[in-house]
């Protein structure tokens, strides 16, 4: 319910002409478009168009061999993964990558870790500042368990969990940073209707109350549609489409890309 | 100069036999990704084996097919007992497994055989021979050791061109996708330990005639790991060919580089050049760069 | 029945993050450390010191050191004997060459050396995982124990070869009898577990873990690798490094530098594989275990009427130890620890099963 009132702000983060490859297979060619402060953004296609590589190369896993990123007004070259979580870009997984041997509370404490400051030798002694700091931010890790509703869950090892909470964890673990632009690679993938009801409320929520920036990847069109407020379409690593939702619903290479073209 | 030639001819000598056990490795880590750490306790347990029935009073030829028996028998334990519980692990528990497995079989054939150094021959001709006038001196059964390593190889190389060959590799690949095409993973476990148990079988033998069959043969063969750097963990020619680096470089900087430092440098120069190789170029000479993906 | 904890509730979260959140536990930890520390002075032989306890602290502390790197940050090591060694070494050369130093800086510098030495063995970490590492830090364990040797500067030429002890002393106690030595290892492992107790439960910890268990999302969620993994390194060899110190002062007392072998390596990760992985408490119960099982192979046999050479014993030690490795990897690959929480788990809510 992407509602028109909606303040969406300047041009957050801005991708040019990006084309990757891996030895001879092109991943993505030529790509550009931008993000903008406070809008939901989906990247769709279908697979193997380039979508999670896309996320890749924003935040600084692979690096594209052309074209330039722009985050903030600020042109980057080569960066490393933590230098983007860093500058405020936290992400989930297509395939859930949480620590499966921590429990839930653990990775959610992880995700902030950038916050923290304690070092080696305050953390041995703990009493005193590592401990008020433990505290701090465990506060803050419980408000984001309340808002994400997996209170039961927060000592249990997520090896353990089943497959949409572990999902919802990771949520959790990437919105513990406070980020500025949260990338999700696939965030419904594998739920029922009721799951993705409750993610589309998290994702949605974020976005509102936060005003955090949202890029996402999805398959499920009804979904997709529903929340963001523009839609970047891939195939074959190349962009298709640019829009609006009823744009890119009407466009016809979309539809091509989608639904096969009679040759 | 001939010196030289000399130490050199010595160093990839001893180097074929890292290279048996290192392709001993190879082969398990190909087909099922376990980085068998047990490979240099099973020369040892082979060799005791050949060399306690020998001197039994078994004929070779019989003591041989016996052997080759037990290391049968080997897999299958090892398949059945160990590998099955593991499968899907991560590659480090099924390396800390085998370590266990190693300090078994290390502790299990001297409770038999007991710890003594022995003897073992099996008539290769042991005679110098001269080369270029005299000058250079080699032993011919080291050219007897090239020899059957390279005959080792050749099969080697052949049998993954088969069917079953095929298989292994797919198992290596991904074991429950291999499972999932029919592939009998547990078959397919027993036979390529097998085939790294004749592998270490070879390797004893050639060892044990060389310096007689002792305990320390299992350190000895610890080797073959800075021998897998070099060559890539998936390589078969890497295996070989790292192990000449390396048994001729030991050698050299033995006699070259030794004597400036005190000497004694045989003992870690492998796993020096194993970690500066490490530094600089991970995946070995021959082995693949992988992409993570997440 | 008295190990309850209903009608207890935890109302900060500081009480939440506590190393022992249930009073039973920590009446039991009390009472541990009691015993420890006036008990078994009490009771205990000059024999039951130097034969058990001695090198139970010790080798406890060796494995505690390898449980940070190993089991929380799962960079594998088969270099701990060598590690030991640098500790010895270095302590040997502080304490002889400065000889009124106090005996715990003595030991802290000690630590801080072996973490260089481990840090710098640790590099190849940044770039390789899993078994790659173990044969890195197989380099480590081969050339340091040659270098002790060849190297006369560090054992100030000693013809012999030998390294032995110097009078321990700190604050005016000289520390002789193998109830002192007990008493002067226990206060420093005591303090030692507590301060890795502490690295675990904080951001080090969490750091390393998330390391272990998925390095790429750690690094996208801002985990730096190279501080990770080289902090592991070397707070783990700091540890062992001390051990190592503490091996040569209170246990053995003398011994060649190049004693600090492979199977010291291999006795250490042994213990952390039976002990539990990424577990402090588990490193302590490997080390007893380990510890106790040639005793017992060697006390045992003959009260049941056999007689086994110590050859064999050594034999049977190997096979037991093989195949208890596999054994734990497939039932409890963590360990005694595990088990220990099983059963408080179950003790919690005994008699009922769930």
């Amino acid at each position: 319910m992407s509602a028109p009132e909606k303040n969406i702000g300047d041009i957050l983060l801005k991708v040019e002409n990006i084309s990757l490859s891996f030895g001879g297979v092109k991943a993505l060619t030529d790509i550009s478009f931008e993000i903008r402060e406070r809008e939901i953004l989906a990247i769709i296609g279908p697979n193997g168009a380039g979508k999670s590589s896309m996320l890749n190369c924003i935040n600084g896993f692979y690096h594209p061999q052309q074209g330039t990123i722009t985050y903030r007004g600020e042109k980057r070259k080569q960066m490393r993964p933590h230098e983007a979580a860093k500058q405020g870009i936290a992400r989930t997984f297509q395939n859930i990558a949480l620590f499966k041997g921590m429990s839930t509370l653990d990775n959610i404490m992880t995700g902030r870790l950038l916050k923290m400051k304690s070092g080696l030798f305050t953390s041995a002694i703990y009493k005193g500042p590592a401990e008020r700091e433990q505290i701090e931010h465990r506060e803050f890790c419980e408000r984001i368990i309340d808002f994400l509703e997996i209170e039961a869950i927060r000592k249990v090892p997520v090896g353990r969990l089943p497959y949409g909470l572990q999902k919802r964890v990771e949520l959790a673990r990437a919105l513990a940073a406070e980020p500025t632009l949260l990338l999700l690679d696939e965030p419904m993938a594998g739920m029922n209707l009721e799951e993705k009801q409750d993610m589309c409320r998290f994702i949605l929520d974020v976005n509102d109350e936060f005003g955090t920036t949202i890029c996402l990847i999805e398959h499920d069109m009804g979904v997709v549609m529903d929340i963001s407020d523009r839609v970047v379409v891939l195939d074959y690593g190349r962009k298709i489409g640019d829009g609006i939702p009823d744009e890119v619903k009407s466009s016809q290479a979309v539809i091509d890309a989608y639904l096969g073209v009679q040759h | 100069m001939a010196f030289f030639f000399e130490v050199l001819i010595g160093g990839l000598m001893a180097g074929v036999m890292y290279s048996l056990v290192a392709l001993g490795f190879v082969l398990i880590f190909k087909a099922s990704g376990v980085f068998n750490f047990a490979q240099g306790a099973m020369v040892l347990f082979a060799g005791l084996f050949f060399v306690g029935f020998t001197e039994l009073g078994v004929p070779t030829w019989l003591s041989l097919l016996l052997t080759v028996g037990v290391m049968v028998l080997l897999a299958v334990a090892v398949e059945r007992l160990v590998l099955r519980h593991l499968v899907n692990q991560e590659g480090i528990i099924l390396f800390m497994a085998t370590i266990g497995v190693s300090f078994f079989l290390d502790g299990f054939g001297q409770t038999i055989w007991g710890s003594n150094v022995k003897q073992l021959d099996i008539g290769i001709p042991t005679d110098p021979i001269f080369l270029m006038d005299g000058e250079i001196l080699i032993q011919s059964f080291d050219l007897w050791a090239a020899l059957v390593a390279g005959t080792l190889l050749a099969s080697l190389v052949v049998f993954q061109k088969t069917r079953t060959g095929r298989a292994l590799r797919a198992v290596a690949d991904d074991h429950q996708a291999a499972q999932s095409v029919g592939i009998p993973l547990n078959v397919i476990w027993i036979i390529v330990w097998a085939i790294a148990g004749l592998v270490a079988l070879v390797a004893g033998v050639m060892w044990g005639s060389k310096l007689g069959m002792q305990p320390a043969i299992v350190s000895l063969a610890l080797k073959a790991l800075p021998v897998l750097i070099l060559g890539g963990f998936t390589s078969i020619p890497g295996a070989i060919i790292g192990g000449l680096i390396i048994g001729a470089g030991e050698k050299l900087a033995e006699v070259y580089i030794g004597p400036l430092v005190g000497g004694g440098i045989e003992n870690w120069f492998a796993y020096v050049l194993a970690l500066a190789f490490l530094l600089i170029r991970p995946q070995g000479l021959f082995g693949e760069k992988l992409i993570e993906r997440v | 029945m008295l190990y309850r904890e209903s009608g207890q509730y935890k109302t900060t979260y500081s009480a939440d993050q506590a190393i022992f959140t249930i009073p039973q536990d920590r009446v039991f930890f009390a009472l541990l450390m009691l015993a420890a520390f006036v008990g078994i002075p009490l009771v205990a032989t000059n024999y039951v010191y130097t034969a058990l306890l001695i090198p139970f602290l010790c080798l406890s502390l060796a494995a505690l050191g390898l449980n940070i790197l190993t089991g929380y940050c799962g960079q594998l090591s088969l270099g701990t004997g060598a590690f030991m060694g640098v500790g010895a070494v270095a302590a040997w050369n502080i304490a002889t060459r400065v000889p009124d130093l106090n005996l715990l800086v003595v030991f802290a510098l000690a630590g801080l050396i072996t973490a260089a030495v481990g840090m710098f063995f640790g590099l190849p970490s940044l770039r390789i995982k899993g078994f790659y590492l173990a044969v890195a830090t197989l380099a480590a364990q081969f050339f340091l124990p040659w270098l002790f040797v060849k190297w006369g500067w560090l054992t100030n030429y000693a013809s012999s070869g030998v390294i032995t002890a110097p009078q321990l002393k700190m604050f005016g106690w000289e520390v002789d009898t193998p109830m002192e030595k007990y008493l002067f290892a226990l206060s420093v492992v005591t303090l030692l577990a507590l301060m890795a107790k502490n690295l675990v439960r904080s951001n080090p910890g969490r750091q390393w873990m998330a390391i272990r268990d998925m390095d790429i999302a750690a690094e996208i969620i801002g985990i730096r690798p190279v501080v990770a993994k080289l902090t592991a390194f070397a707070v783990s060899s700091f540890y062992i490094g001390i051990a190592g110190a503490l091996y040569l002062f209170v246990y053995l007392g003398s011994t060649e530098p190049d004693g600090f072998g492979i199977s010291l390596s291999f006795q250490a990760l042994f213990m952390i594989i039976i002990g539990g992985l990424g577990s402090i408490l588990g490193s302590f119960l490997g080390a007893f275990f380990i510890l106790l099982l040639p005793i017992f192979l060697t006390r045992v046999p003959p009260m049941l009427g056999f007689d086994l050479s110590t050859a064999l014993v050594s034999h049977l030690e190997f096979m037991v130890f093989g195949a208890l490795i596999v054994f734990f990897l497939i039932v409890e690959p963590h360990g005694l620890a595990r088990l220990w929480q099983i059963t408080k788990e179950k003790l919690r809510i005994w008699p009922f099963p769930y």
